[in-house]
């Protein structure tokens, strides 16, 4: 099977649990357990009635959506965060491009005017999420262990674990990977793509889906314009093509330019929520 | 590899319906996969063998329909057939469209015994 995504992996190989700064390095005493990957098993009911007589064949008009469970625990996440006034992203994005360090920035800019919670999704390690923990925010830790991306069910256990306060702003980085992400619905708010200069502006022209869903898209690493061969205008005519619903905002998480340009946008986001 | 995770989702619909109508497995399983739904068809096969192993679907012949991709343009109004996300309308080239298909992912019947 893959080597990124795998199959054979067993029930409870996802670990979800929050990281706090004080007890760096301890193992998690909060760990819950995932059932999404691995087993197609089914739960025990006594009090059904079997109608069913060996050897008839049975025609079922099913008519029924596959992502349908998980598109609806999505929604139950997405009215949990409306109740609650939360502004929940998605932030998605090839491996490297600067998703935790546009966080870390954020955090530490803007800690005094909105109250963040982060959800970090990665395979392995809480490398990430020992970064976040590090700015003061509140952060839970999913190690999906060989899946390729957060589901809504993650989300539902990992924000019951972070328990975020009404107006927060929850962010949710999703593992680095520009393709499996694309088909769940977590129940964000919005969903932010990240594309840094050090990689091909022809991006969103190969991994179209991903574009395609995302609201907003950040252009990273504006500093490193002058030593790579990246078209920034390129870039968006091609995501264009694929979504016209996107929005751009160019900027460096690393130098600080561009950064106001999210603020507001973020600050926005979360204008909308009290609608 | 999401396709794994489709392929599981599909067994457990299939789990359920099996145990719904007191059979025993399933002989046949219908599925719409649109063209547009970000699935890769080699990794589905590859996906489907390894998830319904010991499982209802085990030996199910399995038939897909791929759902071609249709656009309605947003600029001159006409629908087209559109195999990738990102092209443009036949008539005016424009890129802004609204899929109207292409983006299924469905269980459409079982027949199950």
């Amino acid at each position: 099977m893959c080597s990124t995504c795998g199959c054979s992996q067993p029930a409870g190989a996802v670990k979800i649990h929050k990281v706090n700064l004080n007890e760096l390095h301890v193992a998690a005493d909060h760990t819950a357990h995932h059932h999404g990957f691995g087993t197609a098993h089914t739960h025990e009911h006594h009090n059904e009635h079997h109608h069913h007589h060996s050897g008839e064949k049975t025609v079922i008009q099913l008519e029924q959506d596959i992502l349908g469970k998980n598109n609806l625990l999505a929604e139950r996440n997405r009215g949990y965060f409306e109740a609650k006034h939360i502004a929940a992203f998605n932030l998605v994005s090839s491996p490297g491009s600067g998703k935790t360090a546009l966080l870390e920035r954020t955090l530490g800019d803007l800690k005094d005017q909105m109250p963040f919670f982060v959800i970090e999704g990665d395979q392995q390690t809480n490398n990430d999420a020992e970064r976040i923990a590090a700015t003061g925010a509140p952060v839970v830790q999913i190690n999906t262990g060989k899946g390729c991306h957060l589901d809504a069910e993650m989300i539902r256990q990992a924000t019951k674990e972070l328990n975020p306060v009404d107006h927060a702003v929850v962010f949710i980085e999703n593992v680095g990977n520009l393709v499996c992400p694309a088909l769940f619905d977590l129940g964000e708010s919005a969903r932010v793509v990240i594309i840094s200069v050090t990689e091909g502006d022809d991006k969103p022209l190969k991994y179209p889906d991903m574009f395609h869903s995302s609201q907003l898209c950040i252009i990273n690493k504006i500093d490193l314009l002058p030593y790579v061969p990246f078209d920034v205008e390129k870039v968006k005519a091609n995501a264009r093509k694929v979504s016209h619903i996107t929005e751009f905002i160019e900027l460096s998480a690393y130098t600080g330019q561009g950064m106001q340009q999210w603020y507001e946008w973020l600050q926005k986001q979360q204008q909308h929520t009290d609608h | 590899m999401h396709e794994l995770s489709i392929v599981q989702s599909i067994v457990e619909i299939a789990e359920e319906q099996v145990r719904q109508a007191g059979a025993r497995q399933v002989d046949s399983i219908e599925l719409d996969i649109g063209q547009l739904a970000g699935i890769e068809w080699s990794s589905l096969d590859f996906a489907w063998e390894a998830a319904v192993r010991h499982t209802v679907l085990q030996n199910a012949d399995r038939l897909v329909r791929r759902v071609p991709g249709k656009a309605k343009c947003l600029e001159c109004q006409k629908e087209f057939n559109i195999g990738a996300l990102y092209d443009a309308c036949p008539h005016c080239q424009a890129h802004f469209h609204q899929i109207l298909s292409g983006q299924e992912l469905r269980v459409c019947a079982l027949t199950v015994s």
